[in-house]
């Protein structure tokens, strides 16, 4: 350890550091693996994210060394995490409203979807597909037709929002 | 410049002392995994979005995954997380030989790790619980259960693409340790791949339980 001198700190960790926090780590993965098979409804997905997020704060502070190193480090880290949460809490803003406006209904999205076409264009503007051969036509402004009750499924498929198809009045209100 | 410095070959000549030059590394290091945080953010995302819209399919295709390789798998990457993290503490130490042992358990818990994952991967094909289109397994109540198996294959997929990477340049990093290119005076290659691999067991311990538990 002769070159611990020439830093400013000597980094170097006890061993039942690394032995004790990996041994939490096992007992924390059969908690939760434990508690799944505990009907906690909702909570059985708050739990595990906890716990999942102490044994990764764990990883952090001390197997790369978080808690030792320089705080710019730690920074560099939170500022990912936090423009994760922002992106991911935004999205969904948008993404658990829709229903308000629309009624949505899931329809199967069968192999012959225009989602799987190698062959159908989008519309990037508006992110459908374009009309071809067997599509219902599109209006000038982009919008999918309001789809049949006897209408074959997977050709209105809207690309923007798969696994849901739009019905009812009010179509096309972007 | 630290006057035990001056001799350090290691040393670049636009740095002003080895401490320098090794933060300088890790911040870099610091950066480039917050693109992968970021990559896999998106991944994360996606899987947030479409249980938000379809929590039936994940709740029902969830229990076609395997609960005991999926725990195995965990420890698995937990023990090589705490061989790479003591094999950086060697290193500090001077203890190359050691070191070098370390990360090779590493590099096999990994490929461990990736043998389980073939095991189930070829299981899935083999009854057609695939992506998309490709899906053709009927055992799976609900619309569209192959939502949750797109979600699946893209995460543990990425994820594993990531495993395979880290074997590679862990593997090469145990042939120099055991060929003395490190020390006590400069181990900045294997401290950044103990950062990495870290990160990698940080985003298995979140899909763990949001694939195999919660689904």
């Amino acid at each position: 350890m002769a070159h611990a001198t020439a830093h400013k700190k000597p980094h170097v960790l006890p061993l039942k550091v690394y032995l004790r926090v990996g041994a939490a780590l096992l007992v924390l993965t059969l908690v939760t693996v434990a508690v799944s098979f505990v009907h906690l409804g909702p909570y059985n997905l708050v739990v595990a994210m906890l716990i999942a997020s102490l044994k990764a704060t764990l990883v952090a502070l001390f197997f790369m060394h978080l808690l030792y190193d320089s705080k710019l480090y730690f920074l560099v880290f939170a500022s990912a995490l936090g423009t994760i949460a922002l992106f991911i809490v935004l999205t969904l803003f948008d993404t658990l409203r829709r229903g308000d406006i629309y009624e949505e209904v899931s329809r199967p999205i069968t192999p012959d979807a225009v989602i799987y076409s190698d062959t159908a264009r989008f519309d990037t503007a508006h992110g459908q597909a374009l009309p071809e051969e067997g599509l219902m036509p599109l209006d000038t402004a982009g919008i999918v037709s309001p789809p049949l009750d006897t209408g074959e499924i997977g050709e209105q498929v809207d690309t923007s929002d798969i696994g849901r198809i739009r019905t009812g009045p009010g179509e096309g209100g972007r | 410049m630290k006057p035990s410095d001056h001799d350090n070959e290691h040393l670049l000549h636009h740095f002003s002392d080895m401490d320098q030059q090794r933060e300088s590394a890790k911040l870099g290091m610091w950066i480039f995994l917050i693109t992968e945080l970021l990559l896999f953010g998106g991944l994360f995302g996606f899987y947030t979005f479409y249980r938000a819209w379809n929590p039936d399919i994940f709740h029902n295709a969830h229990a076609a995954l395997d609960v005991r390789a999926g725990t195995a798998n965990t420890i698995v990457l937990i023990l090589s997380s705490v061989t790479i993290a003591l094999a950086v503490r060697s290193l500090q130490l001077d203890r190359r030989r050691r070191a070098g042992k370390f990360l090779l358990a590493t590099v096999a818990l990994a490929a461990v790790f990736m043998v389980i994952k073939y095991f189930e991967y070829s299981h899935k094909i083999h009854l057609g619980q695939l992506p998309g289109k490709y899906y053709h397994y009927t055992g799976i109540e609900g619309t569209n259960p192959h939502i949750f198996f797109s979600v699946y294959f893209t995460l543990t997929g990425l994820h594993g693409l990531h495993v395979l990477a880290g074997m590679g340049f862990i593997a090469w990093l145990a042939i120099r340790t055991f060929r003395n290119h490190f020390s006590a005076a400069y181990f900045t290659p294997v401290e950044m791949a103990g950062l990495y691999w870290h990160l990698v067991d940080m985003i298995w311990i979140y899909l763990f339980p949001l694939l195999y538990l919660v689904g």
